[in-house]
């Protein structure tokens, strides 16, 4: 039964990010996109951990971890440059 | 200006950050005194760039305060889906701002994030002299009734937690 | 693993993807940036955290020992997820002030606005730069 419903699951996601490649790729503005990829990598980190659960390991969850982070600041870092035309002042 | 540098200058941030190294790596003794160590000398090494120690003044109104504002994130997520998911031109976005009482920086991050996370607001933008926080609503028709709602039941609390003057 | 434990993960991990679902299809369907700002920020976060809690239950009971360590993954989403909302938010403020500034007649196309906007920034980051200060 749970890998049925995992797998509807992942179903539910691929569909959720194809919705953010639509946004990403329309736009019309750069906040726009910006706003896409962050909730890309928000289903990303979703999609790893059901595949954690599909494979029963826990190796996932660092990959999960370091998603979480590094899209963080991929975010801040391009609205920072949006808001001042430069990312280190 | 410099000041006498304190041993241990947050000792709540010490305590989570040894949590937080524990929960990553698996509960041992070894880990537990790396973690210490580590705990102890990064607040150490950073406290010249923050200066202002953050005083929990009432730890128990800050566990009830975060109990309430998750409650108050499951029924936002209900509410926004339900708007999301009908017809979109029935939404009435506005933008609106928010006279601030709160000074203490890190008292207004504590309720723009508050604000963001909880029923159809969400906070865009912090004005120069730090008075008034703009918020953009999705679904708002009595804007003063919702200003008094967030500065009734969110800010009004933070403001005793985080900033209460003893007498 | 006994059947209800199933039951309970597998409601988590629905519940998940629903709101998951929900908020992506917020950002793809409403109108303009602001309300598309609404859908990621709430409903995406708490389908990632729903998911993460029904994971971390699963784990919890196939191992038989408590797994708290993907609750970081959940905290860390629910302090970040505003602030990178409110900074994005913010950015597209300025990109709109900004154009305002530059042309004064009355945009009622915000959408149309926005794209001049945006090649404006790309055109000129000294003068973003100096009217930031």
């Amino acid at each position: 039964m749970l890998s049925n419903v995992i797998v509807i699951c992942i179903a539910a996601l691929s569909l959720a990010l194809f919705l953010n490649l639509y946004r990403l790729i329309k736009g019309p503005t750069l906040p726009d996109r910006i706003l896409a990829l962050d909730t890309m990598y928000i289903n990303t980190i979703a999609l790893i951990v059901l595949l954690g659960i599909l494979q029963q390991s826990l190796i996932f969850f660092e990959a999960a971890m370091l998603i979480a982070m590094m899209g963080f600041v991929g975010t801040v870092a391009l609205s920072k440059y949006l808001l001042r035309g430069d990312i280190i002042e | 200006m410099k000041t006498r540098k304190r041993l241990i200058p947050h000792p709540v941030l010490s305590l989570l950050m040894l949590l937080a190294w524990l929960l990553l790596n698996s509960f041992s003794m070894g880990h537990l005194v790396l973690g210490s160590l580590l705990a102890l000398a990064i607040p150490y090494l950073i406290q010249d760039f923050w200066p202002n120690a953050v005083k929990v003044h009432k730890p128990l109104q800050l566990v009830w305060y975060i109990l309430k504002v998750l409650g108050d994130i499951m029924i936002a997520n209900f509410i926004v889906a339900k708007q999301i998911l009908g017809p979109s031109s029935r939404l009435n976005a506005v933008f609106f701002e928010i006279p601030l009482e709160v000074k203490n920086d890190f008292t207004i991050s504590v309720l723009a994030g508050t604000i963001s996370l909880t029923p159809g607001t969400v906070s865009a933008d912090l004005s120069k002299d730090r008075k008034r926080l703009i918020v953009h609503g999705l679904n708002v028709t009595d804007i003063e009734g919702e200003i008094a709602k967030i500065k009734q039941r969110y800010e009004a609390p933070l403001k005793e937690i985080f900033e209460c003057c003893p007498t | 693993m006994p059947f209800w434990i199933e039951v309970i993960v597998s409601l988590f991990l629905l519940l998940g993807a629903f709101f998951a679902l929900v908020g992506s299809i917020g950002l793809a369907k409403l109108p303009d940036f602001f309300r598309r700002l609404h859908g990621p920020t709430k409903a995406t976060t708490l389908g990632v955290g729903g998911m993460i809690l029904g994971s971390m239950l699963y784990f919890t009971f196939l191992n038989n020992e408590l797994q708290f360590q993907e609750l970081l993954i959940t905290l860390f989403l629910f302090i970040t997820a505003p602030a990178s909302a409110h900074i994005v938010a913010k950015a597209a403020l300025h990109l709109k002030i900004q154009h305002k500034a530059k042309h004064t007649e009355t945009q009622d196309d915000a959408n149309a606005g926005k794209k001049k906007a945006k090649a404006k920034a790309i055109e000129k980051p000294e003068s973003n730069a100096e009217s930031a200060e």
